[in-house]
């Protein structure tokens, strides 16, 4: 607000040398800023970048046409394509839960849902092997039937499911929160069952945070390499994501292949970021428009 | 539609809201529900509503037992304290909410809800967004919400108590008129006496949970149950053991029998009336409210001795 005001009435300070370093402050904060975010996410990524064509167009367009690259740029979108929509389905209903329901053991869930977070993706992994692995608890069952989770594609998705399932629910309960019931209220006395409340008044005053929810599980699925690493056995053309591909090129000494690969994740990345760019300015946008809360 | 409850008890974990309160609210009328936040008011409105369930007792709407009927199926309309407006429908999306999820056709639709925004007088926002609006037009809109569904019972949550003074008056008079024209059944509640007095032909004091009485507005002033009722309806200033309306305390110039001496600490002006702030011999202050004229004519200032003399005064037994 009163930067807002300064920059309009045209920096009103009376004394200059006051305003002089003031502006020197916000340059130096501005470039450190800046230099921080360049030397540290900028710079690698431009690396990659670089590397990826250091030998011209050809080798690129070589590592793209391999059938392991190919195969591994689908398994991790269809890993994604699955998890996202679990996660975000789930995701809400858990926040919901959180948020609007009283029951034992509530505290338990809230810390239960960082779990993902706190624990290292190996180790959820290797939980993973020990519940659906052929020694596990349900692994031998499953196996009997003929169904493989571990070394296998359902096993690459539960990982995965596993480490991006806080996402939606933390960007979803505090929006909860902050919208209340009343909205709900008013759509239960004016007829509105639970369902269509939900529909037609709760989801609209959340979406939100589910959209932000969802771009992060997104980015989080394309990217994850840890709990995958250990459950997916690592069988080229079978069983590899892109994370696991960059990897297995660099250990064949393929680095443009890896490079590629890795360019390729990038780029996923960067546009679920402008995504969330989008929406985020769409969102400042409207609420520069409505003017006041409320 | 009348609405009757009987023994109603709710608590909130340890928090007693509604100790065993029993109402009947004739068809047709206009009643407030008056007390201090903490009294079970809100809470009432929200049982008759559905949106709260009761721990004990019955609540019937017309000769239905509701007491486990859900909000959508009780036919009533609800306002909420702070308008609980759909923050992403424009106004029109708002007000045809009702009439949309009982899928009435879209040209009826549009019609009752152009009727409607004309009747609350802001047919020229519908295509606004409820935060586009001011305070008194989002009221608006909620009661035009409310009512679209043409419900038998209109319930209304402090529905005035966001708005500022000029904007609170205007639309008070504005529900009277309204209730005068429709006769739909209305329970409001609230904490002001004056608005309460204002509006309603009921007035339901309450306070810890408890009904203290059921009257009309003159009623309550003038018949007051017990201490509380007396000194929430009304302005109530303390004489030995009673109570006396401040209109009620002559300041006589003389000494006189039943009068007791007391010093004027403060004469203030309040347009047509003053208030005079008095100390007496023993030290207790009492206040006194005189017409203007009356207070010229016998010279009021600051410092003077007078004798005061109450009027009417009530002693309530200790219960």
């Amino acid at each position: 607000m009163t930067a807002v005001a300064t920059r309009v009435s045209g920096q009103p300070q009376p004394v200059v040398s006051n305003a002089r370093s003031a502006r020197a402050t916000k340059y130096i904060v501005r470039f450190v800023a800046l230099g921080y975010l360049l030397l540290l996410l900028a710079l690698p990524v431009m690396m990659v970048f670089y590397k990826t064509f250091e030998q011209g167009i050809e080798p690129v367009l070589k590592a793209l046409s391999r059938p392991g690259f190919q195969h591994a740029f689908w398994m991790t979108l269809t890993i994604t394509a699955i998890v996202v929509p679990i996660n975000t389905v789930f995701g809400v209903i858990t926040a919901l839960a959180m948020v609007r329901r009283e029951f034992r053991g509530k505290a338990l869930l809230n810390a239960l849902i960082d779990l993902p977070f706190a624990l290292s993706p190996i180790i959820i992994g290797l939980s993973l092997i020990l519940v659906w692995g052929k020694y596990g608890w349900f692994g031998p069952a499953l196996e009997g039937i003929g169904f493989q989770v571990i070394f296998a594609m359902p096993g690459m998705v539960l990982a995965t499911i596993f480490v991006s399932l806080p996402f939606v629910v933390r960007e979803v309960m505090p929006v909860l929160r902050e919208v209340g019931t009343d909205q709900e209220e008013a759509a239960y006395t004016l007829g509105a069952s639970d369902w269509r409340a939900f529909w037609r008044v709760t989801l609209p005053s959340i979406r939100w945070g589910v959209a932000y929810g969802i771009i992060l599980t997104t980015a989080r699925s394309l990217g994850e390499f840890g709990a995958v690493t250990i459950v997916s056995g690592r069988i080229t053309g079978k069983t590899e994501t892109l994370t696991l591909h960059v990897e297995e090129r660099i250990d064949s000494f393929d680095f443009v292949g890896a490079y590629t690969a890795s360019l390729v994740l990038a780029l996923m990345a960067i546009t679920v970021l402008l995504v969330m760019q989008l929406f985020e300015s769409g969102r400042l946008r409207r609420k520069g428009h409505d003017g006041h809360p409320g | 539609m009348a609405i009757r409850v009987e023994g109603l008890v709710k608590r909130f974990g340890t928090f007693i809201a509604l100790d065993g309160v029993s109402l009947n609210v004739p068809d047709g009328e206009l009643t407030a529900l008056l007390g201090p936040s903490g009294s079970g008011k809100s809470t009432l409105l929200r049982i008759i509503a559905g949106l709260e369930t009761p721990d004990e007792g019955t609540v019937w709407l017309g000769d239905r037992d509701v007491t486990r009927v859900p909000p959508q199926q009780r036919g009533i309309g609800f306002v909420f304290q702070h308008y609980a407006p759909f923050k992403h429908m424009t106004v029109r999306d708002n007000v045809a909410f009702g009439l949309t999820i009982r899928k009435r056709p879209k040209a009826e639709i549009e019609r009752r809800v152009t009727e409607l925004l004309q009747l609350v007088q802001i047919e020229q926002f519908g295509d606004r967004y409820p935060a586009q609006l001011s305070g008194g037009q989002r009221q608006r809109m909620a009661l035009a919400r409310a009512l679209a569904v043409e419900p038998e019972v209109l319930l209304l949550d402090e529905p005035f108590g966001a708005l500022d003074a000029r904007v609170r008056k205007e639309l008070r008079a504005w529900l009277r008129r309204l209730h005068d024209e429709t006769h739909v059944t209305t329970v409001f509640v609230t904490h002001d006496q004056e608005e309460a007095m204002d509006v309603a032909d009921t007035i339901v004091v309450m306070d810890k949970g408890r009904i203290e009485q059921v009257g009309s507005p003159r009623n309550l002033y003038e018949h007051p149950a017990n201490e509380f009722v007396m000194s929430f309806v009304g302005p109530v200033t303390r004489v030995d053991q009673g109570w006396v309306r401040p209109h009620d305390l002559d300041i006589l110039m003389e000494p006189h029998e039943s009068a007791v001496e007391a010093m004027i600490e403060r004469v203030v002006y309040l347009g047509f009336e003053v208030r005079v702030e008095l100390v007496r011999t023993d030290g207790s202050h009492v206040w006194a409210q005189v017409p203007r004229e009356q207070a010229e004519e016998l010279e009021l200032e600051r410092g003077q001795i007078v004798y005061v003399r109450p009027g009417r005064a009530r002693v309530f037994s200790e219960e």
